[in-house]
């Protein structure tokens, strides 16, 4: 292919060129185009709120943080630090949670030859395609029957156990990556499975933990379903059931402020997947995580 | 099973005056007899049962028996208590088929949004990781910035936003002006109210986007040159090489999509502030769902839906994977 004639390499290195050119152009368009909606409401969050609706283009002519200050308070009786507060308990509880749960039941999927191994993990992959619908309403006469309608214990205790199974699968794939014979030599040296886990696997597996981690922390933070049925009293409520709020309290007025809250309940998920990027995205080609 | 042999051997070690090798064909220092086996075996069921007990705890606590339940009220006219509840048989069924006048239109809209935004999503997804796997420069900024969407698109500040997109004096319609269009709210609209919440489907288009991307490398480079030494061009490589190659990803991101697509809630719950208008266009199967359960109280009815709901997951899901039969390609190279 290097053996092109002189006479045809300039052409064709200028018509490759242009194709890198032409796609380079595709993918800015198409990220562009994309984007614009969220870029708009960032800005839009720093225009005055009569502004909001005018003004279609990126440009803040006088910039203000007078939305966020109005936003903030905007839900009669709660004030966002509130919302914020219990959604910042309920994703760190859900982290811790799915965290242990999933690391403890991976390695036992993973590493330990157990009668009846196949079967519990089939049915833990299974337990995947299972739609929450149907769970959700016998889950709920469940949690009311304990009296937990409107604690965060229905959002926190279901992540202790290990029911989110696409964690336990990324875990499992991480798990069986760790040499064997590390792990023989640690039984050679007289180590228990609790020591092997802890010290060992833990250890060698904290790129998956952290996937984990953050993807926890955004579905949990973002969860809408389940605060939605589960948290009755405006006190309790987490941010996306504030925000639902915000819409239809604010009617037609506090633009600015509902979009100033908006992009706030975003920054921690855009947060997250920054500081975590290259684990998420990992994360998401094994195992097709969203 | 090498660790448990080892184990096993260490153990014996220690017990040896207990348990004398009675297997003369053994060559000395190799002894295993059966019954320590089984010990160091039963030691390490022991164990992972450990291991798995909060799984476990939840897989019968909150899965399988909450599903049973819900079979079990699908049957009855449960509204709250129990003591008022009566076994009503396939009631709940024959109604949902044949009275309930929203349920039909539920089910058009969701099988609608299905699928439309799924095809077309994967389409994106497929386009956009093919260009993005050309060894193009600044692959990395690309793929977050395709990406971002997919984690922001569950959340309602984008249910919100995307009111103020698609509404009468929204984004879009500025945009429309500027090129002389005349827009209309196309959130307030039922002919294009659904069209919104697919777009939305669409835009996160980025998981798969990165599935896709991990597949296409896996493909082998040799058969590319094999196929363009045959005289292949590039669209004949795209479908004779790059298709086969990655069908059983395609087949993976679908089943993903149609499975998260069936149980779209909180963007269509948001946008249409909870009652699925204008006119029920945006009325999806979870939301009828949702309002039956939460607003009515109609546990058992709702219990029925979300049996229905399953089975045609189930039946959609297992269509897709038996006709990967004739489309999806296990190549001989790859691993899984």
């Amino acid at each position: 292919m290097s053996s092109a004639t002189s006479a045809r390499r300039p052409r064709s290195t200028a018509g490759h060129a242009a194709q890198r050119t032409l796609i380079h152009v595709a993918l800015v368009s198409a990220a562009f185009v994309m984007s614009y909606p969220l870029l708009w409401m960032t800005t839009s969050a720093f225009r005055p709120s009569e502004q909001v609706l005018i003004e279609d283009s990126l440009w803040v002519s006088n910039p203000t943080l007078e939305n966020f200050v109005h936003g903030w308070t905007s839900v009669a009786q709660t004030s966002f630090g509130t919302f914020f507060a219990n959604s910042l308990i309920i994703s760190v509880l859900a982290v811790v949670g799915n965290v242990t749960s999933c690391a403890l039941a991976a390695y036992a999927f993973a590493r330990l030859p157990f009668r009846g191994r196949k079967i519990w993990f089939a049915l833990m992959i299974g337990t995947i395609m299972l739609p929450y619908h149907v769970l959700l309403i016998p889950q709920y006469l469940l949690f009311n029957s304990l009296g937990w309608v409107d604690t965060f214990l229905p959002l926190v205790v279901p992540r202790f156990l290990a029911t989110e199974a696409f964690f336990v699968f990324l875990l499992v794939q991480f798990f069986r990556l760790v040499p064997k014979d590390l792990v023989d030599a640690a039984r050679i040296d007289g180590c228990g499975h609790a020591r092997i886990f802890a010290q060992i696997m833990v250890p060698l597996a904290v790129p998956a933990l952290a996937t984990t981690a953050a993807f926890s922390f955004i579905w949990s933070w973002n969860d809408f379903l389940n605060p939605l049925i589960y948290l009755t009293s405006q006190a309790n409520y987490t941010v996306p059931i504030g925000l639902a709020l915000f819409v239809d309290a604010s009617g037609t007025s506090n633009y600015g402020g509902l979009f100033a809250m908006s992009l706030l309940s975003l920054l921690p998920v855009i947060g997250f997947f920054l500081a975590f990027q290259r684990l998420l995205l990992d994360g998401i080609s094994t195992t097709g995580m969203k | 099973m090498v660790v448990t042999e080892r184990g096993a051997s260490r153990r014996v070690e220690r017990t040896q005056p207990e348990a004398p090798d009675n297997n003369p064909a053994r060559p000395p220092g190799v002894e295993a007899p059966t019954r320590a086996w089984w010990n160091e075996s039963a030691r390490t069921t022991a164990a992972a049962y450990v291991f798995l007990s909060p799984w476990l705890l939840g897989f019968f606590g909150i899965t399988v028996l909450p599903m049973l339940a819900s079979l079990v009220l699908s049957f009855t006219n449960f509204s709250g208590s129990f003591a008022r509840m009566e076994w009503v048989g396939l009631d709940n069924y024959r109604i949902m088929f044949t009275v309930d006048p929203a349920y039909w239109g539920s089910v058009r809209v969701t099988l609608l949004y299905v699928l439309v935004s799924v095809p077309v999503m994967l389409a994106f997804a497929l386009a956009v990781a093919a260009l993005l796997n050309k060894g193009i420069r600044a692959l990395g900024l690309y793929r977050t910035v395709f990406y971002i969407p997919s984690l922001l698109g569950g959340s309602v500040a984008i249910a919100v936003l995307w009111r103020f997109v698609w509404g009468e004096s929204g984004l879009l319609n500025g945009v429309l002006s500027l090129v002389g269009v005349e827009g209309r709210s196309w959130i307030g609209n039922p002919d294009t109210a659904l069209i919104t919440i697919m777009v939305l489907n669409v835009w996160t288009f980025g998981s798969p986007m990165i599935i896709f991307l991990a597949g296409l490398r896996q493909v082998p480079v040799s058969l590319y040159e094999a196929a363009a030494l045959d005289g292949a061009g590039r669209r004949a490589r795209f479908w004779y090489v790059t298709m086969p190659s990655i069908s059983p990803v395609v087949l993976f991101n679908g089943i993903l999509a149609i499975i998260g697509g069936f149980q779209a809630f909180t963007q269509v719950y948001v946008v249409s502030g909870g009652t699925g208008g204008p006119a029920g266009s945006t009325l999806f199967y979870t939301l009828l769902l949702y309002q039956r359960a939460f607003t009515e109280l109609r546990f058992g009815y709702a219990s029925a839906m979300a049996w229905v709901l399953l089975a045609a997951i189930a039946a959609v899901t297992a269509v897709v994977f038996a006709s990967g039969r004739f489309w999806v390609h296990y190549g001989e190279g790859e691993e899984r």
